[in-house]
């Protein structure tokens, strides 16, 4: 009973993860179809961010939740303005440059923090079930997640800027015909994926130490998460984070931590050969 | 056409043959190997994206591959010449699978890189887990990331004492970079090479054409991963060990840089774009003032932004900007007179 539930609630952790990882990569990707290879980066950005401010004496939960994103948001918005909107409709050309964006991050965050792994403590301490422990930070990662999806939902379908912005990034022309400007909206949009990008590099920064090329350990999850979930963002982005997240979590506890994400890349192979347009592209198709 | 092949030929093999001799004068034969090897490397990718349109997020993993299958057969065999032919046949097959899981999965860009960086992902992960005493291939243990040392390196075929190391290593690297090169340039003038580039300018029209797209792509996407492979041995030959790091997204990225600085769609860009970087590399590396791989970084934006045809391309045109007017000149004239009576 006790083993179920620990396991109940890795597995959730394990999605929610991956729903936090990935949440940044859907907006720009799912919208604006502009692959953003630097997402890593801007997550480490996030962690070395909430570092640096609770070094300096902010609370961590207000480092971690605003002040962490409004930076990588800033730092996003910069990017879009000098390099991403030169690119937009090249997709191979956006892939490349923000891979090299990638690597001046690295470059810069070695220079200015040193090639040595930082950490903060988790702020929420763990409990016992039974005889197992369990962290209880998971839990503030589960919520975050569960938070982070709903918010999105929320705007993209309540809220009149959500509206707009669905429709620019579907057709371009006629909301520009109405009066909007696409390429505002574009540099809002983008600002919006690289705060989420810094909240999620932020909040899972306490569980893993940094080191400047610790997006990397990010990219390819995120990446095969998005592309697996297909055109539709928040559903794909829940179905594919669900399906990654069990299959890693069942190999972890069947057989080791290793076997568990060479098993979440090996499905996801599986899943695109099956699936070329992701989950969504066959299921719950024409869903947000 | 035949003539103008013969040309060719003639002239890769008087340059190189000169650039052999003189290079070693300006730049010690041990660092001038490793940018040989890198500019095959180099090579192996532009074949592929540069003239399938295949973009290949994964070259490493056939970089690697290949190395480490030399690192493990030159250890169970004790001798290199059988190694050297598993390390081209191991990756061949292994992407002549690959390849035609996707092609005829018509999985195409985007995709096509997920998966291949996938692939290369899975690769470095298990190679880099398998450092207990139990991943063992014959009496190879594969030492997780700490990596194959201490294998048997080049030897003249047949007699195993006879190590072939220092300048006649490099001697032999560069004739086989030539051979590569010149079988590139054969591939390319023939049928298979131009329906090719046919399938990289427009898919559906070659389709339409009855060509069988998938399975070509997927022996162009093998023999690439080949010449990779011969990459990753010769490589590790002249390293004498081989880490997971070959197979990590750092060199996979750096591959993807130099086709894009030295230019795609030629056959000459990757190759110089690999030797260039990697020297660049190397003389950046003596410095500890700025990071490396911010000017890696840097170099890479600037050129999608400003030169996304790379440096082999835009010199060219440039070289025929200026000079070839000399000659388009009279052609201009006769067409006039041609028109006019």
């Amino acid at each position: 009973m006790d083993l179920s539930f620990v396991i109940a609630v890795e597995v959730l952790y394990a999605v929610a993860s991956l729903v936090l990882i990935s949440a940044g990569l859907a907006v720009v990707f799912g919208m604006m179809k502009v692959i953003n290879l630097a997402h890593g980066e801007f997550m480490m950005l996030g962690g070395y961010t909430t570092i640096t401010a609770v070094g300096l004496g902010v609370n961590v939960f207000v480092a971690m939740l605003v002040i962490a994103p409004l930076v990588v948001g800033l730092v996003g918005l910069i990017v879009e303005r000098l390099v991403i909107r030169h690119l937009y409709g090249r997709l191979v050309d956006t892939m490349l440059a923000t891979w090299g964006l990638s690597l001046v991050f690295i470059g810069l965050a070695t220079m200015i923090f040193g090639n040595t792994t930082t950490g903060i403590s988790t702020p929420i301490p763990g409990f016992a079930v039974g005889d197992y422990q369990i962290s209880g930070y998971n839990f503030f990662i589960i919520v975050v997640a569960a938070v982070l999806v709903i918010a999105m939902l929320a705007v993209l379908r309540g809220t009149r800027a959500g509206l707009i912005a669905r429709g620019t990034m579907q057709r371009a022309d006629i909301a520009a015909a109405l009066g909007y400007s696409p390429d505002r909206i574009y540099m809002a949009t983008f600002f919006c994926g690289s705060a989420l990008s810094g909240l999620a590099g932020a909040v899972l920064a306490p569980l893993v130490g940094l080191v400047p090329t610790s997006g990397g350990a990010y990219i390819a999850k995120a990446f095969i998460t998005v592309i697996a979930g297909g055109p539709s963002l928040i559903a794909g982005l829940l179905s594919s984070a669900t399906s990654f997240g069990v299959v890693n979590q069942v190999f972890t506890f069947a057989i080791s931590p290793v076997i568990g994400e060479v098993a979440l890349l090996v499905a996801a192979v599986v899943l695109l050969r099956l699936m070329p347009q992701g989950i969504t592209g066959r299921f719950f198709k024409g869903k947000l | 056409m035949e003539r103008s092949l013969g040309k060719e030929i003639i002239a890769t093999l008087i340059v190189s043959a000169l650039l052999i001799w003189l290079l070693p004068m300006v730049i010690a034969t041990y660092t001038l190997t490793v940018l040989v090897i890198y500019g095959m490397l180099g090579l192996s990718l532009g074949l592929i994206w540069g003239f399938g349109g295949i973009l290949c997020f994964g070259q490493a993993a056939f970089f690697g591959l290949g190395a480490y299958t030399y690192a493990i057969a030159a250890i169970n065999l004790g001798e290199s010449t059988v190694p050297m032919l598993l390390a081209v046949l191991v990756p061949l097959i292994f992407a002549a699978v690959l390849g035609a899981l996707m092609f005829y999965g018509r999985l195409t860009d985007v995709y096509l890189g997920v998966i291949t960086l996938v692939v290369t992902l899975i690769l470095f992960k298990f190679v880099n887990s398998t450092a207990g005493p139990q991943y063992v291939i014959g009496n190879a243990r594969l030492g997780g990331y700490n990596g194959i040392p201490g294998f048997q390196t080049l030897n003249v075929p047949g007699n195993p004492d006879a190590y072939i190391w220092g300048d006649p290593y490099f001697y032999f690297c560069a004739v086989a970079l030539v051979i590569v090169f010149l079988l590139v340039t054969w591939l390319l003038r023939s049928s298979f090479g131009r329906v090719a580039i046919g399938i990289r300018e427009n898919e559906t029209r070659m389709a339409l054409m009855g060509y069988d797209v998938a399975a070509r792509k997927t022996v162009l996407f093998a023999t690439g991963a080949a010449i990779a492979g011969l990459a990753g041995a010769l490589f590790a030959n002249w390293g004498e060990i081989v880490t997971p790091g070959l197979f990590s997204l750092g060199q996979s990225a750096e591959i993807i840089i130099w086709c894009i600085v030295g230019g795609l769609g030629t056959r000459l860009g990757p190759v110089l774009g690999a030797a260039g970087l990697a020297y660049l590399k190397f003389v950046l590396g003596q410095q500890s003032l700025i990071d490396n791989t911010l000017i890696t970084g840097l170099i890479l934006v600037l050129f999608v932004l400003f030169l996304p045809k790379g440096l082999v391309p835009a010199v060219s045109a440039l070289w025929k900007a200026s000079f070839g007017r000399a000659r388009r000149r009279p052609l201009a004239r006769q067409r006039r007179k041609a028109r006019h009576g």
